[in-house]
């Protein structure tokens, strides 16, 4: 079925890239999407099993798949609108849908893949479909996006495999030289430790651009700036899933070996610096997309310093992880409504949308209760998990850094979201300001009531997934 | 033999430090694509042989061959003036490469481990190395590029290093060379040259948080 499901999408994205009728077009959407949900169920029904050598479907790989998949549907009906609505030719709108299931194909198989040269080789494939996507609108800006994201996705993709080779080294010792994750947590006393070092330290690195994080974050925001507000939910949500997710299991085979806490500290301090980053960004921010892609570089910091502390931190932040990509992908797909009455991203010429729009106003309203984790959100839940862990490792100072970072955050995002809320704009023309259907929202709202239930409260079986994805750490 | 070709591999880093045209650059490339040929040829003799004539196929056709016909035509079409454009003087940036060379060589000198290739891990890191200060150093997109293509070619001499016992990772390896060749090469710089006239790093400076 995995196999199947690899060509069955490629082939479809294939057809999608060269067919020109709309309905042929949006026939093969739903098709994919039929597709995407029975290999997600499929996968549900062969957990732990190994198809094809290389993919199995185990706790933390199905989560996030089952993420991915309930993304998906709203992610293709507001790409509908927004390609419906922008009249695009049949040529641009072949080339974002054509791309747009290639990304979600190869971030599925990458969740799957349990090994770390296959996890790479969809890495790649996610690098050259997301920049189609960034350079959507073809004009000067798109490209400056799409060139840096290219540039620094390339140097990060070569960072992992140096990383990958150094990791090779590394197995000398070992009875079997295969790079698969099982193989490597289950000789992570046979690792040599000096080139475990510099493998971890280039994986790290590499995979913090789709992660977003210090050092390689940069890439990402002008990314999520410029992509259509669709593609850009999916950017900030399961692509930083799969960058998380390449790091976790690196992190696994670390907590094998004896450098764990070594590799603990790395983490910590680039999530530090990237909630540092973050904060400092998010106080003079004026591009609204920029600023929610900021606000996704501050949740990631967190969960890596849940990581990196361990204890029920490491339940936190896996649990944070899936519900910030239900929020953010939801303000995500909420910017395109917010742009079609302002026509503008900046802070400046927007404000009063509760008039507007009120529908679009109470998603913002609850997205941003939940993004800046205040109770009774569900991120609330996650966060304090988080805390928790941090307090209870006895990092006491970092404890403080954090919240004090974090409130400056609240204060910034605030300031900016009640103005786009409630203040009104100056010199704002309302006559053109289009009627935005309620309806239209729907999808948004049931994004975000699956944030709230999933964190207040937890079907029994998600939990447990969660506990399994983590059973091998130590406490 | 192998040796010999590792070393005027590093040579041509030196070369390329100093190099003032971006034709010289592009043939500098293409030597070390051929270079890389015959290091592969020679080093992994244990490999299977259709194994071995993908791979040889592959740095001979897109390293040597394909990619800089490719730079040298686009250089021609968008009309990209003819100097490498660098920040800081040749001399000094022949004093920086030498000095990372020289300190490659004492850090694979501390390393106590009797697997490593020494000379393979030297010239693979210098050559990373070299590749990210040229990128880091050089003011067009184009040499950009030229520095990642140096990168890249770092990394197929580390893979080679490791080749025998897994051919897996050359032909990784590989997969990398042609991501970067599709992308970087075939669909980008074209559509770059066409927006921006004079392609310069400097100009990319729109995308800022403000």
């Amino acid at each position: 079925m995995t196999l199947f499901y690899l060509i069955a999408a490629y082939l479809i994205s294939v057809v999608i890239f060269f067919n020109r009728n709309r309905i042929l077009n949006y026939s093969l959407i739903v098709l994919f999407t039929i597709l995407q949900i029975s290999f997600t169920i499929y996968s549900c029904l062969h957990f732990k099993l190994t198809e094809i050598y290389f993919f199995t479907a185990d706790s933390l790989g199905l989560l996030l798949l089952i993420t991915l998949s309930i993304i998906v549907i709203p992610a293709f009906f507001h790409s509908y609108l927004y390609i419906k609505r922008h009249n695009e030719s049949a040529q641009s709108r072949g080339i974002y849908f054509s791309a747009l299931v290639i990304l979600l194909t190869s971030i599925s198989a990458a969740y799957l893949a349990n090994h770390i040269a296959v996890l790479w080789i969809f890495t790649e494939l996610t690098t050259l479909s997301a920049s189609a996507l960034i350079y959507h609108h073809r004009n000067k800006l798109a490209l400056e996006g799409t060139w840096k994201y290219v540039f620094i996705c390339a140097i990060s993709i070569t960072f992992v495999f140096i990383g990958i080779l150094f990791l090779s080294l590394s197995l000398q010792q070992a009875s079997s030289n295969e790079l698969s994750y099982a193989n490597l947590v289950a000789n992570g006393k046979n690792l040599d430790p000096f080139w475990l070092r510099l493998a971890f330290l280039f994986i790290f690195t590499g995979f913090t651009a789709k992660l977003g994080l210090v050092p390689m974050y940069t890439a990402g925001i002008d990314a999520k700036d410029k992509a259509p507000a669709p593609a850009a939910a999916l950017l900030s949500s399961v692509l930083m899933n799969m960058g998380f997710l390449a790091i976790f299991r690196m992190h696994l085979v670390m907590s094998q070996t004896s450098l764990l806490h070594w590799s603990n500290i790395i983490i910590m301090i680039a999530a530090l610096l990237s909630v540092f980053v973050a904060t400092v960004y998010m106080t003079k921010m004026m591009n609204i997309k920029r600023m929610f892609a900021y606000s996704s570089i501050e949740h990631m910091g967190l969960v890596m310093i849940g990581i990196s502390v361990g204890g029920i931190g490491y339940y936190g932040a896996i649990l944070h992880i899936i519900l910030h990509s239900f929020v953010k992908s939801s303000m995500f797909f909420q910017f395109n409504q917010l742009y079609r009455v302002f026509q503008s991203k900046s802070i400046y010429h927007v404000g009063n949308y509760f008039k507007y729009n009120p529908a679009g106003a109470i998603v913002l309203l609850i997205g941003f209760i939940s993004a800046t984790a205040m109770p009774p959100s569900g991120l609330f839940v996650s966060e304090f998990l988080i805390f928790r862990g941090i307090f209870e490792a006895r990092y006491i100072a970092v404890l403080i850094g954090v919240l004090l970072m974090l409130t400056i955050i609240i204060w910034a995002f605030g300031k900016s979201m009640f103005k786009i809320l409630f203040t009104p704009p100056i010199g704002f023309n309302e006559s053109g300001v289009p009627v935005i259907n309620p309806w239209e929202s729907v999808f948004q709202y049931a994004l975000l009531a699956i944030s709230f239930w999933l964190g207040l409260n937890p079907p029994a079986i998600f939990t447990e997934l969660i506990k399994d994805a983590i059973t091998i750490l130590p406490v | 033999m192998i040796n010999i070709l590792l070393i005027i591999f590093i040579v041509t880093l030196l070369y390329m430090s100093i190099a003032n045209r971006l034709v010289t650059y592009i043939r500098i490339l293409a030597l070390q694509g051929f270079i890389l040929f015959g290091v592969t040829y020679l080093q992994l003799q244990e490999i299977n042989g259709l194994n071995l004539g993908l791979i040889m196929l592959e740095t001979i056709i897109f390293k040597a061959i394909a990619v800089p016909l490719f730079l040298a035509n686009l250089i021609k079409r968008n009309h990209i003036t003819r100097e490498a454009e660098p920040y800081i003087p040749h001399f000094l940036s022949l004093v920086i490469v030498t000095f990372i060379i020289v300190s490659t060589i004492l850090l694979a000198n501390s390393i106590k481990d009797t697997h490593l290739d020494k000379i393979f891990f030297i010239v693979a890191l210098s050559t990373i190395f070299s590749g990210l200060y040229i990128i880091a150093t050089r003011r067009k997109i184009i040499t950009h590029v030229m520095g990642y293509l140096i990168i890249e070619n770092g990394v197929f001499i580390l893979s080679l290093a490791v080749g025998n016992e897994m051919p897996m990772l050359v032909n990784l390896g590989i997969m990398l060379d042609i991501f970067a060749s599709v992308l970087i090469l075939g669909i980008f710089l074209n559509k770059i040259g066409d927006v921006f006239k004079d392609v310069d790093v400097d100009q990319l400076d729109k995308l800022k948080d403000y």
